[in-house]
């Protein structure tokens, strides 16, 4: 299916009607974006079916509960409102590849699964020590001003452009 | 009610995102290949637009803030290692939802992966908590705090700053 171009969205428009809705989040509801809370809070749920007295030893899963709260409804809300926009523009595809990861590392979905999984997996563990993802301490943190969000956004691009070029070499290739 | 505000601010969330396309892989892993700045176009709008917005409810004592603490170890440390894993998946813990909302399935392991670090963060946390988490805690700071002058100043310069970036990137054709 191909994208219909006119209902793609400027990612300055797309940025200043998302900065909209987090002022309205913000009065409304007093919540500011984030996303990696969430994936603490599933850990502990996911624990609790094996084992909901070790979990509820857990220092960590006493300060984020194991429940559903606003940020999981937020996710949950994140991934209708996606289907949603790709279905009416179109642009919904089911793809098991990336397209860039395709023409680097082969047609291979165990391959992009087994390093997709780690690539998370360390991506949360880093999210979790630094208190926050793009979202919370990218866009909630600069949107404050905070001191840890802007460290940390900038910590998270060197991590990510030193691995893009190790995976992708020194080349731009658009 | 909150949950209910959740799952609002969420699929308007999503949506926009969709529609500006930064839930892509392509888009992400550009970025940190410098070659396409798009979700950098959509963030930094997105931060300044809820800036000004958001600062002008908390001068009205409308709103409170939510900073998180800056604690440079985990910070800066959590950040390299969130990065890299950002790299490797090639999605954010809310770009991964979005990505499954409009198709893109390979998220499904990355989102695995994410929860398992998480699992794996909350194992390790009470070691973490005496020795990283305790290494240069500066407590909830905004920058404007630590530059001692006014918080619509910053803003000022950082929308001047972020003009001047738009443009450039805009004229390289990023």
């Amino acid at each position: 299916m191909k994208e219909k171009p006119w209902k793609t969205m400027s990612p300055y428009k797309g940025g200043f009607l998302m900065g909209v809705v987090l002022i309205l989040s913000v009065w409304i509801a007093g919540k500011f974006f984030g996303a990696s809370t969430t994936f603490a809070r599933k850990a502990g749920m996911v624990m609790n079916w094996f084992s909901p007295e070790k979990v509820s030893s857990m220092a960590y899963f006493v300060k984020y509960e194991p429940k559903i709260d606003w940020q999981w409804m937020f996710l949950l809300g994140m991934l209708i409102g996606s289907f949603i926009a790709a279905m009416v523009s179109g642009s919904f595809k089911l793809q098991a590849l990336p397209d860039m990861w395709e023409k680097r590392f082969g047609r291979s979905v165990a391959k992009r699964a087994v390093i997709s999984f780690f690539g998370g997996a360390i991506a949360l563990f880093g999210a979790r020590l630094a208190g926050g993802c793009p979202t919370g301490h990218g866009l909630s943190g600069m949107t404050q001003l905070s001191v840890s969000g802007l460290i940390s956004l900038v910590f998270f691009f060197i991590g990510g452009i030193v691995t893009a070029r190790l995976l992708y070499g020194g080349g731009k290739g658009k | 009610m909150t949950l209910f505000w959740g799952i609002i601010a969420g699929l308007l969330a999503g949506f926009l995102m969709q529609r500006s396309r930064v839930i892509r892989y392509d888009k992400q892993v550009g970025a940190m290949r410098l070659a396409d700045m798009t979700i950098i176009k959509f963030m930094l709008t997105a931060a300044i637009t809820a800036s000004v917005g958001i600062y002008m409810l908390h001068d009205l004592g409308v709103v409170k803030l939510s900073v998180k603490p800056t604690l440079l170890g985990a910070n800066i440390i959590g950040g390299l290692i969130f990065g890299i894993g950002w790299g490797i998946v090639g999605y954010c813990p809310g770009t991964a939802v979005g990505a499954l909302g409009e198709g893109r399935w390979d998220a499904v392991w990355g989102l695995i992966g994410m929860v398992f670090g998480a699992g794996v963060f909350a194992a390790v946390y009470p070691s973490i908590k005496k020795s990283v988490l305790k290494w240069g805690d500066f407590g909830k700071i905004t920058i404007p705090d630590v530059l001692c002058f006014n918080h619509w100043l910053l803003i000022a310069v950082l929308l001047v700053l972020y003009l001047m970036l738009f443009r450039w990137l805009e004229n390289k054709n990023l």
